[in-house]
């Protein structure tokens, strides 16, 4: 359809593959004690860690999800970048010097630094697995969606070359080999996502956008339709047919007619002009009754669909022009602000037995495409406001409590060391979002976006500044997917060998069993991860991100915070805190609209109208680790004196 | 080698570790209030956010103005941490290894 087998993206992807795994193996050597398996033996430089955050943190759902977003609703998409990186500030001011200080190689270590109480490893284990699950299902969805239109190769099959390699990463090496996947990943996507930015800018904005001159864009059909006093329809192309009863058609009522053209059957969006009618062209997906697929009435191999985007009409200083010629930073977006956009509606429609899915145009002026609310109704439904602010909660408060993010602070040698790797994440992360704005944007606007799946934008938008930048953004792409992907299983290793079965159940482990024990788990992990990512196909990549989010926020944030903060804090208070906080972002999420909407059932009769649950799993837990530290004062009351230097 | 580690740098943060602290959760309320009056003028009245400013919108200033904020904090954190580090003679950590 879109996509096309691109020899250079194979090789380059196969080339990654090969290199990392010899990467692994290298330093695996070199890897025997826990210290050096679990946080890469604490040496790693500060400037290397904090590349290494933001290779760890910019997973498929920041490069491939977010740019997809603001492709196709603008600025809403950008509010995750804002989150996101936001979220760093509780990282650094609040958590990062007394992670470190306080644990060892898991953030369980840290939680459960002055109480050495069973009830807390047992919960921050669960809590890192629950957390990193969530977060691993949507990065193997998203490795799979991937690598299948680049490479040919069935969706499992994606997912499981993506879960092999991780597993070699972590089982060789653990966290020294996923640091410096991640290094690498982090700064290429960073170097490359800027060049992508600047080959944008000196291509300008042009309202027929022909990737360089590479493609034409389409040019979008337009008619005009009289009705005759015997109610027949004469178009002012003759060679389209209008089917007998067009008025009677169940589409009809909702603005839409089809037509008839060679054996080929489109649909097409009408408005009512003066006695007649003007027809505008649509994209199509229809599904027979035999679950065929037909792309705009034909089968996918016909390459009847193509990629969408463009500005219907441009101004510069108030005066219309076709093309921009080259911009800067600030007048790329105040061309778009002033300008007017062709932003794309769906609608279901019945054909008879065939169910169609009609993409029509829907022209918005470039400074509605630029502030929130095309996405996030805010302002007009209280639920969607509150929607929305549960939202930005759950990601400012999230990422200090992701425990794969949390573990980073054991790999270098000392607080401050850990203090100036937050500030390079935050500066390299920081750079990367603001690039998403203009990522985004210039796929929403070059004629790049596939309407049906708008997780591939950004490649998409490299592809049309030619075949190599294409091959090498879609070869970070996917090692964006292995950078986080290992940093997660890392997590995942630690809560296992490190939380569970050395420190909770008393195995009393050898420093070489507990490399060992944390090498099986990589594999087992990795391989439930294959599983998932096989299972949840089709699952939109930046959802669950959020819903990871929300649950470490709920689960972790608030033990972290009342450790470091309150002096009444007591070992049964954490334990409640976290468990508590799990059990009611996960409800409340299994309760949401989405999740119906997933069930089978309308969205409307889900128990619980938020889809985003932090703004009552976050206060709950809060309150929980409150009330049940106060009532557990007395039997706890030595343990709870030793609050952190705070 | 890794209990020594930990106790090392325990040691070493010790005496500037409550500066560090009550310096960061100050910062952190600070940036709360910006990033909460960002959430609150997206959440009550969204049309603001389009208002002009120069070529560009609130939107854009605000947004992109949280992530920069962000950085400059960072900074600011950093080198007041590491001045006060200096001062109880605990530059172990912040030099290169």
């Amino acid at each position: 359809m879109i996509y096309q087998k691109c020899y250079l993206a194979i090789a380059l992807f196969f080339a990654l593959v090969l290199f990392v795994i010899w990467l692994s193996v290298y330093l695996g050597r070199r890897t025997k004690s826990p210290k050096g398996y679990f946080a890469a033996g604490g040496t790693i430089h500060w400037s290397v860690n904090g590349i290494a955050f933001a290779g760890d943190y910019l997973s498929a759902a920041s490069f491939l999800g977010i740019c997809g977003m603001i492709a196709v609703v603008g600025y809403d998409g950008f509010l995750y970048s804002i989150g996101f990186l936001a979220g760093w500030i509780v990282a650094l001011f609040v958590v990062a010097e007394a992670m470190k200080r306080l644990g060892k190689y898991t953030f369980t270590d840290a939680l459960d630094s002055k109480f050495q109480s069973k009830g807390i490893q047992l919960m921050a284990g669960i809590s890192t697995l629950i957390v990193s699950m969530f977060y691993l299902i949507p990065q193997m969805v998203g490795a799979g969606a991937l690598v299948t239109p680049l490479l040919g190769l069935p969706h499992w099959l994606g997912v499981v070359i993506v879960g092999g390699t991780v597993i070699v990463i972590v089982a060789t090496a653990g966290m020294a080999s996923t640091t410096y996947v991640q290094f690498l990943k982090g700064g290429l996507l960073i170097i490359f996502s800027t060049v992508l930015v600047i080959c944008l800018f000196n291509r300008g904005l042009s309202t027929s956008p022909d990737h360089g001159g590479d493609k034409p864009y389409h040019k979008f059909k337009t008619l005009e339709a009289e009705v005759a006093n015997d109610d027949t329809l004469t178009l002012s192309d003759p060679s389209y047919n209008v089917p007998a009863g067009w008025q009677d058609t169940p589409y009809f009522k909702d603005g839409f007619m089809k037509l008839e053209q060679a054996g080929i059957t489109s649909f097409w969006k009408i408005e009512k002009r003066g006695e007649g009618y003007t027809l505008e062209e649509t994209l199509t997906v229809t599904i027979r009754p035999d679950g065929e697929k037909l792309y705009n009435g034909a089968p996918k191999k016909a390459g009847r669909f193509f990629q969408v985007g463009h500005l219907k009409e441009i101004r510069i200083d108030g005066k219309p022009v076709d093309k921009t010629g080259s911009l800067g930073p600030i007048s790329f977006l105040s061309a778009i602000k002033d300008s007017t956009v062709v932003l794309w509606e769906k609608k279901v429609l019945r054909d008879g037995d065939d169910r169609v899915t009609v993409y029509y145009q829907k022209p918005t002026e470039g400074r509605r495409v630029m502030r929130p609310g095309l996405k996030f109704k805010v302002g007009r439904a209280p639920i969607e406001t509150l929607n929305f602010i549960s939202l930005m909660l759950a990601l400012f408060f999230g990422t200090a409590a992701l425990p794969h993010i949390l573990i980073r602070y054991y790999t270098v040698p000392s607080a401050a060391c850990a203090r100036k790797s937050t500030i390079v994440a935050i500066a390299a992360i920081g750079f990367f979002y603001i690039l998403t704005m203009y990522l985004g944007l210039g796929a929403m606007v070059s004629g790049v976006v596939n309407i049906t799946d708008n997780n591939m934008s950004a490649p998409l938008l490299a592809q049309s500044f030619g075949t190599t930048l294409f091959s090498i953004i879609t070869a970070i792409a996917f090692a964006t997917v292995l950078g986080t992907v290992s940093g997660l299983i890392v997590a995942s290793t630690g809560a296992v060998a490190h939380d569970f079965m050395d420190k909770l159940m008393g195995m009393k482990m050898s420093d070489k069993t507990k490399v060992v024990a944390g090498k099986v788990t990589a594999v087992v992990v990795g391989v439930v991860a294959i599983i998932l990512g096989i299972v949840f196909k089709g699952m939109n990549v930046s959802f669950l991100v959020g819903w990871a989010f929300a649950v470490a926020a709920s689960a972790n944030l608030p033990s972290i915070i009342m450790l470091l903060f309150w002096k009444k804090t007591t070992k049964r208070g954490i334990a409640a805190s976290i468990g508590v906080g799990i059990v009611s972002a996960v409800g409340l999420i299994l309760l949401s609209p989405s999740m119906y909407v997933r069930y089978g059932k309308l969205a409307s009769e889900a128990p619980f109208a938020l889809d985003n649950p932090g703004i009552i799993s976050i206060p709950l837990s809060f309150i929980t680790l409150v009330v049940v530290s106060l009532l557990t004062q007395r039997s706890t009351g030595n343990e709870s004196s030793m609050v952190a230097t705070a | 080698m890794a209990e020594e580690h930990g106790a090392q740098a325990e040691h070493t943060d010790e005496k500037s570790s409550a500066y560090k602290t009550r310096l960061g959760v100050r910062m952190f309320l600070i940036y709360c209030v910006v990033y909460f009056g960002f959430v609150v003028i997206n959440s009550v009245k969204p049309t603001l956010m389009g208002a002009d400013i120069g070529g560009l919108n609130l939107a854009i200033v605000y947004g992109m103005g949280l992530i920069v904020l962000a950085l400059i904090m960072a900074m600011i954190y950093t080198n007041l941490c590491s001045k006060e580090e200096r001062k109880h003679g605990e530059t172990l950590g912040g030099r290169r290894k």
